[in-house]
Order: C-alpha cells, then structure tokens, then sequence
C-alpha cells in the first residue's frame, strides 16, 4: 500500500487529522512500552463519536484487538482494525490529566524544563479537539493503543507491563470519513517512576473500502450489521 | 453489602420512574439519594452532571481510574470528567453495579440484534428527552458513557465482557451521598433484549434525604 504520510511523534506529542473512508493508518511503537490515546469522530457530524461501550458489548470483548472493529454511537463503524502484532489494547481506563502526572513525577514545567516539561492526555486531547470546533463536551471514554490492562473475577485492574515491544504495530482501516485526535502520553496505570513516554510512528496509507466478506466483518455478525448501517449512510450521502 | 440506616419514612422526596420512563432532578451537597430496585434485576442507567457547570459530567473511566477497579459499589467515588467527587456510595444492597455497558439506543439495537429491532423503544432516546428538559438544555454530545445501577456486567480475566443475567432482586437498593451539587439523569431502561431486565421492565423508586435527616 502506498504511504501517503508519516510523521514520528515524540513522546507526550498530540496530532489530530481527518482521515477518509479506506485510508490506513498504522501505528508504530519505534521503541516498545508506547501508548498511543485516540478518540475518533465523524468528520462531518461531529457529535456522532467513538463509543466505547459500544464498541465492547457489540462484540462481547473487554479489550481490542484485530480483526474487530471500533463503533460509533450511531450503530456504525468508525475503524476496523487490519493488522495488529500486539494482540491486546485498552480502552476503559481513560488518559492521565495534570494533577495525576504531577503526583506521580512531580513538578516539571515549561519554565523550568522547556520542551522537555511533563505534558498529559487531558491536555493534549484538549488542545487538539479544540482545533475542530470541540471541547470538553466531546471528551469521552478512550482507546489506549499498546496497553494491556487485565481485570480479575473481582474486577480489579492490573497493567501488564513490557506488553509492546520495539516494532510491534497496529493498523486502523477507516470505515466512514474520521477525525482522529491522539496522543503519546503514558498509559495511566503505566508504572514506570520516570517519566518517559515513547515516541511513535504514524504512517497513512492509501486502501480501498472493504466488501461484506472481509475479516472484521466476519468475526461478528454484530459488525456486518453496522458495516450495512455504513452502507445506508454513504448511500444516501453520496 | 452494606445496609443504610435511613427511614424511606423520612425521605423529602419519593417518585416511582415507571420502565421506559425517564427522570432529571437536582441532588444538593449532603443529600442522600437511594435508588431503589422494586421488582428486582431492573437496570437504572444514570448520569450525573454538576449542577453548577453540567459541562462537568459524570467520568466512567475517571471512576474505574481513581479505584482501578470497574465495578461500583460501597466506597466507590463517582468522578467527574474535571477529576472531582459527584457523589460517593455509602449503602448497596445489590452488591455491584455496572459502567462499562453504557445504554442501549435504537440504533445500537440495529447492530447488536437485527435491523428491524430499531422501532423498539431505548435508554439514549429517554436521556435525549431528560437532558433537554432539563434548566439548562443539554443535548446528544452531553450524553456519554453512563452507570448502569442493578445491572450485571462481568469481564472475565481472559477479556470476556457478557451481559449476564442480574444479581438485583426485590428491594435491593443502592445510596450515594452528594459532595458537590449535582443533577442526576435516569432511564429506567426499557431493553428487551437481553437479560439485563429480566426480560421484563419494571419500575425503581428513587428517595432523597435532606442533610439533617441522616440520623445525626
């Protein structure tokens, strides 16, 4: 597939673009121990946006992997997920914001350390989603690409550490014109003392639409239906 | 488990929220506020705003983040997405509650069951409805990820998520206590779906206790 644009983002780096129906996006964690947070939107209703409640009962799983799919709150698809040598992402653990990487690494900011001052999830999605119109009202429950959190019979949560490593990527087919607003900052249970997020690759590749027979919509019939409801949306858009 | 020691008798405020219905009502600082499970297994899918700036909302994963641990009960805090308390739970009867499942909505439905379920009647539409009657209209984009009180959500360690069926029964109730003016939005979920009602919807009573009314 041809690459249509790439861009290394450092750690606790932000980025946010509209990516149209067929288009790939693969995330790339250069070092190991990276975790990419997103939030996604439809382009041109903003308000129709990744759900993740939906995302998870609609195909009775706790966390991602390929080949299933993430859900809007509109019964649709957003993305599906094509390739993917992780195997396990999170998505009910949210993002860190200032007060919580301040009691964990401690002060660090711009004055004192410039650019290499502790940023946070909160901010970051803030900033970016601020740039499309939105804001506050428009954040919700995230993805964590890269990060494994396990639940026990008790519900208590454990972050698996040393999950991703050095190369390992995940890939994202867009399955209706999607904003997608990300960032690099840690995982909020990530439990290294330092603070050092990891710096990621995004690469965008050309690709066409799927048909009714590819994986992600097989693996449940719940996604095959919100593929058809994607069908009805550009049908009568287009 | 853990018991409340307040008297339905005493409460300042009592209204049954028939199934399919939905309520929008201000809780102040201090209040008590019981949801109560009449008929049992009967999933509340609540929403909590602060009465003061409602862009400040109810966070499920700032709730699951602060106990590292996804189901409600005693002790859990109810975040914000502003990382403050809403409301704390001090009483529960059910044992655990739900806030990964979210609501059903008629289009959900179409994916979830069969495109010719989305004529059935479903929580987001009930939210949308409360959330515009409310002082200040509030609309589809403040309406996110919800609890969902009685209602039975397990996640298994190899990453299984079922909605099984309910551990609520007759009577059970759960409490919180407001540490922040708040206004709480319910549906009483109307999905026939699946067994997160029993397979039939039935009522909750919601009460309010004032302040000075907690046996103090």
């Amino acid at each position: 597939m041809k690459t249509l644009y790439e861009k290394t983002l450092t750690g606790a780096g932000m980025w946010s673009g509209v990516i149209s129906r067929g288009k790939r996006l693969r995330l790339t964690d250069l070092e190991g121990g990276a975790n990419v947070s997103m939030l996604l939107y439809n382009a041109l209703e903003r308000n129709e946006r990744y759900n993740m409640p939906d995302t998870l009962k609609g195909q009775h799983i706790f966390y991602l992997r390929a080949p299933y799919c993430l859900h809007s709150d509109m019964g649709r698809l957003l993305a599906s997920i094509t390739a993917d040598t992780v195997g396990w992402h999170d998505t009910v653990c949210g993002h860190s914001d200032a007060a919580r990487v301040l009691s964990k690494y401690g002060e660090h900011n711009y004055q004192q350390a410039r650019n290499e001052w502790h940023r946070n999830g909160r901010d970051c999605f803030l900033i970016e989603l601020a740039k499309w119109g939105l804001g506050k009202r428009d954040l919700v429950p995230n993805l964590n690409w890269f990060s494994k959190v396990v639940a026990d019979e008790a519900g208590k949560l454990s972050f698996v550490p040393g999950h991703s490593k050095a190369g390992d990527f995940v890939e994202l087919r867009f399955e209706i014109d999607t904003l997608v607003v990300l960032n690099t900052c840690q995982h909020p249970f990530y439990p290294d003392p330092v603070y050092r997020p990891r710096p990621v690759k995004l690469d965008v590749l050309a690709g066409e639409a799927p048909g009714p027979e590819d994986p992600c919509f097989a693996v449940r019939p719940e996604n095959l239906r919100a593929w058809e409801n994607n069908e009805t949306y550009h049908t009568l858009r287009s | 488990m853990t018991e409340s020691s307040l008297d339905p008798a005493s409460a300042t405020y009592r209204h049954v929220i028939p199934a399919g219905d939905w309520w929008v009502h201000e809780i102040k600082k201090g209040q008590t506020l019981r949801i109560l499970d009449l008929e049992g297994n009967q999933a509340a899918d609540t929403l909590f705003y602060s009465a003061a700036d409602p862009t400040e909302r109810y966070s499920a994963d700032g709730t699951i983040q602060a106990q590292q641990a996804l189901y409600l009960t005693t002790g859990t805090k109810l975040m914000s997405t502003e990382g403050n308390v809403l409301l704390e739970i001090t009483a529960d009867t059910c044992g655990r509650h739900d806030t990964l499942g979210g609501a059903c909505s008629r289009e959900s439905n179409t994916m979830r069951y069969a495109h010719d379920k989305e004529c059935m009647h479903a929580c987001r539409d009930s939210f949308i409805r409360g959330a515009q009657e409310w002082k200040v209209e509030l609309t589809k984009r403040d309406i996110a990820c919800n609890i969902n009180f009685f209602m039975n959500v397990p996640v298994s360690p190899e990453g299984g998520l079922t909605f099984a069926d309910g551990i609520s029964a007759p009577g059970r109730y759960v409490e919180m206590v407001a540490a922040m003016d708040v206004v709480c939005l319910i549906s009483n979920c109307p999905q026939l779906n699946n067994p997160c009602n029993g397979w039939n919807p039935t009522p909750v009573e919601v009460l309010i206790w004032d302040v000075l009314e907690r046996g103090l």
